[in-house]
């Protein structure tokens, strides 16, 4: 299994490497080897572990446990700022430039020539000038870095992590928004920097660019390593099984069928927003939509771009479940009565009075019906367990008796029981005829538990799947689709 | 499979009930002991402080001081009530001590040609107008409201000098417009009652209506207010309406008290007296947690300081240094109860 195919030798090597978030396993005993020189790819579905891997290598991210050792040596990075000492850098998909500054500013950010606290001004263009004609990038040292196009930001990042001396760098879908022109730039600087001696740890879904670009690619699955091979003699589909070909885990409630008289409670027709390129669709009274696609389809921005005014989606009956609990769900110092009681006050209240005794039993009520674990309604609702935090926000949306429910990441950062009960609740609204538009990255979950898939690309509805047809393979080959070609 | 997912499932659930019982557990908890300290903090010191004066010092607990303390407070409660609001919405009101010198001095210009009552709802309306103009700009145009109501303020006391031409203005001979806060009922001053009315009314807001609930959900997490429909824009606008409307009800009342303004009434010293007593009481200064009663026990705390360290025959320069470290406590117990929070 580790990759002792490697004809050159290890730059890095990472043994029995673990991580979790808050009780979530991230990365269970990962163990591989990275060739200098070489580019070596991280591959999984959303959630295998990939991003984190790359943020521990670069020590972004400290590991829990596990050693990593860096030309043979174990280093222990506590900071990004440590691994960089080593040489090793990290381009996150979210670039870190300063806006304000200009190229050759950024360029040599922290590493500026000065002399008695005084930049010295030629020196720094001059040192960014030979650096830029040493990489080969064409890029005008003296405009503000925020006006760049983001394939130039990227570039500035690169030639950062160059000037830094950099002997490897993690790149974490470096061509997630690029456009094609500049994704084929990009990959031609890649292959550059490793053709001179750079190792390039690549963490894409784009299993078109790993093919093309990477020498070894490492498949991950719920933070284990399925393998790492060799990309020659791989392709997508052979990525792609590795990167499924996981026995079922959690059970899926039974569903009950949608009756074929049920009346359609949300019809989208032709809907265009930012990042939802005209799409229309039904949900049913008691059917469950499951909305499958990569980070980045416009899954998430369809279902904002339904509940986009949040007082009248209510008014009409569509509630959401928003994609992030702590950002956009919970009132996380307040009690959790308030949490629940937020979106249905007027039921509650008089002349904007509001009677503690009707909110206490409705809250009750929900509390009881969802099973939510909590000391009192009194506790904040950051003293909940992730689960219970996210049954909070059902409990929520459910208090406004909602016919369409659109969840969006109903289960993300939640522990295996939870995620039963959470299935469970959805099945059983569906059951009570209501009607609801899973969004889930967890393919297996959206096969679980909705009626019918539809998948999500560049904002767009590219295939519908259903019974027999709603298989991994196909939502996973519609959802990668050409958007792997494409970024070849 | 299920089996072992479900038995799994309840362990968990076993788990964080038992955590929460047990001592440790309640250690642990997020916004457990430092948002107890928090909360309660202020009552303790308070009784520790009203109790060693009533020993300490003979004149303290007599109905003549205490009184006297309540209407001195009069109007830095109320103001301190309304920008409770503020605080907990998510925002920040630096220019109440403009504001009541403008409506004081607005009041006070009038009531020498008016009667009494169109000066003092003027003075009131020219605080409301102001608090919407604070809240517009703090909230449609997006521009922080601590800078926003900073700029104000220096607007307003611009206003405030305009209208006074720089001079005191004296209202001996309109005694009747001193009936607002020198009428005396059940041997309290109406400045006084005012004040109860107006404190009482703005802690049944904040604590029993759906737009108190609101203001803190705004304040809390706006995201999440609004994709839970609420109107957290206006709820913010309103807090910043309430706030001008009591800096005015305050300037208007102590104008009355002495029948005379000027335009450098109020104006920082105010402010920041007001904020302080805020939070003293422990209210966030990040928005989403806060309550009238306890801004109420941190204004009078720090007016017990003063009155006590007067009768006692203090050097009133400890005062300040007092009330300096105290502000620093509090703002340190709320730092690290969201530390702990967030751990």
């Amino acid at each position: 299994m580790p990759a002792s195919a490697s004809p050159r030798g290890a730059h890095v090597e990472l043994k029995e490497i673990s991580k979790s978030f808050g009780g979530v396993r991230a990365l269970a005993g990962v163990s591989l080897r990275i060739g200098r020189g070489s580019i070596h790819a991280l591959v999984g579905e959303n959630g295998a572990g990939k991003s984190t891997l790359g943020k521990i290598i670069s020590g972004v991210l400290p590991p829990d446990r596990g050693e990593l050792l860096v030309d043979g040596i174990p280093v222990h990075f506590h900071s990004p700022r440590a691994a960089m000492a080593s040489g090793i850098v990290h381009i996150a998909q979210e670039l870190s430039i300063v806006p304000a500054l200009s190229v050759a500013e950024n360029v040599l950010l922290g590493t500026e020539p000065r002399r008695a606290g005084f930049l010295r001004r030629r020196e720094l263009r001059g040192r960014y000038e030979a650096l830029a004609r040493r990489v080969g990038f064409e890029l005008p040292g003296e405009v503000s870095a925020g006006r760049l196009r983001t394939a130039d930001q990227q570039k500035v990042e690169i030639l950062r992590a160059l000037n830094r001396d950099a002997g490897l760098i993690v790149m974490d879908e470096p061509t997630a928004a690029l456009s094609r022109p500049d994704v084929i730039t990009l990959h031609g600087i890649i292959r550059q920097l490793a053709g001179s001696g750079t190792t390039v740890v690549l963490v894409s879904h784009f299993l078109g660019e790993v093919l093309e670009l990477a020498d070894e690619v490492t498949i991950l699955r719920d933070g284990h390593v399925v393998r790492t091979v060799q990309a020659a003699g791989q392709s997508e589909d052979s990525l792609l099984s590795a990167m499924l070909g996981r026995a079922v885990g959690a059970a899926f409630p039974a569903r009950r069928p949608v009756p074929p008289d049920a009346p359609a409670v949300l019809s989208v027709a032709g809907l265009v927003a930012p990042g939802v390129a005209g799409v229309s669709l039904e949900v049913r009274a008691g059917e469950i939509v499951g909305l499958a696609g990569l980070v980045g389809a416009g899954r998430t921005e369809l279902a904002r771009a339904i509940y986009q005014a949040p007082r009248f989606a209510l008014r009409d009956g569509i509630a959401m479940i928003p994609e992030s609990r702590k950002e956009q769900g919970l009132l996380l110092g307040r009690p959790v009565y308030e949490n629940v009681s937020l979106a249905s006050l007027h039921q509650v209240s008089r002349g904007g009075l509001i009677s503690r005794g009707k909110e206490r039993q409705a809250v009750q009520r929900m509390l009881a019906s969802l099973e939510i674990r909590t000391a009192s309604q009194a506790a904040p609702a950051a003293a909940l367990s992730g689960g219970n935090q996210q049954k909070l926000l059902f409990a929520r949306m459910l208090l406004t008796t909602p016919r369409v429910l659109l969840a969006d990441e109903p289960t993300r950062g939640v522990d295996l029981g939870a995620k039963r009960a959470i299935y469970e609740l959805l099945t059983g609204l569906a059951a009570s005829g209501l009607g609801v538009l899973l969004i889930s990255s967890d393919i297996e979950e959206v096969l679980g538990l909705a009626h019918r898939v539809l998948v999500m690309r560049a904002g767009r509805i590219v295939a519908e799947f259903s019974g027999e047809t709603a298989t991994e393979a196909a939502v996973l080959g519609a959802a990668f689709g050409s958007a792997g070609k494409e970024a070849s | 499979m299920t089996d072992l997912t479900k038995a799994a499932g309840a362990a968990e659930a076993g788990d964080g009930s038992a955590g929460d019982q047990g001592a440790a557990g309640w250690l642990r908890r997020p916004a457990g002991l430092g948002g107890r300290l928090r909360r309660g903090a202020i009552v303790f010191p308070f009784a520790v402080l009203f109790i060693t004066l009533s020993i300490a010092s003979g004149p303290f607990l007599t109905k003549v001081n205490l009184l006297d303390i309540l209407d001195q407070q009069a109007s830095t409660l109320i103001i301190a009530a309304a920008g409770t609001l503020v605080l907990v919405a998510g925002g920040i009101d630096l220019s109440v001590g403009a504001t009541y010198a403008l409506a004081g001095v607005t009041a006070a210009h009038l009531a020498l040609s008016e009667p009494p009552l169109v000066a003092i709802a003027a003075g009131i309306g020219v605080g409301l107008v102001v608090g919407a103009v604070n809240g517009v700009i703090a909230t449609f145009f997006r521009i922080n409201s601590l800078i926003a109501t900073l700029a104000m303020s220096f607007v307003v006391s611009g206003l405030a000098s305009l209208v006074t031409s720089g001079n005191l203005i004296i209202d001996y001979s309109r005694p009747s417009f001193g009936d607002l806060a020198r009428w005396s009922f059940l041997g309290v001053y109406t400045s006084t009652w005012t004040m109860v009315v107006a404190v009482v009314a703005l802690g049944v807001v904040l604590s029993r209506t759906t737009a108190g609930r609101y203001m803190y959900a705004a304040g809390s997490n706006a995201e999440a207010a609004r994709l839970a429909g609420v109107r957290v824009q206006q709820v913010r606008l309103l807090t910043f309406v309430v706030s001008g409307g009591a800096a005015a009800l305050g300037g208007v009342i102590d104008t009355s008290r002495v029948l005379s303004a000027q335009a450098s009434n109020g104006q920082t010293t105010l402010t920041f007296t007001v904020l302080a007593g805020i939070v003293v009481g422990g209210t966030s200064i990040l928005g989403g947690d806060g309550a009238i009663w306890r801004t109420v026990v941190g204004v009078l705390f720090i007016a017990l300081i003063g009155n006590g360290s007067d009768l006692l025959g203090l050097n009133p320069l400890y005062d300040q240094i007092a009330l300096g470290v105290i502000l620093l406590l509090a703002v340190g117990a709320d730092a690290w109860s969201r530390l702990r929070g967030s751990a």
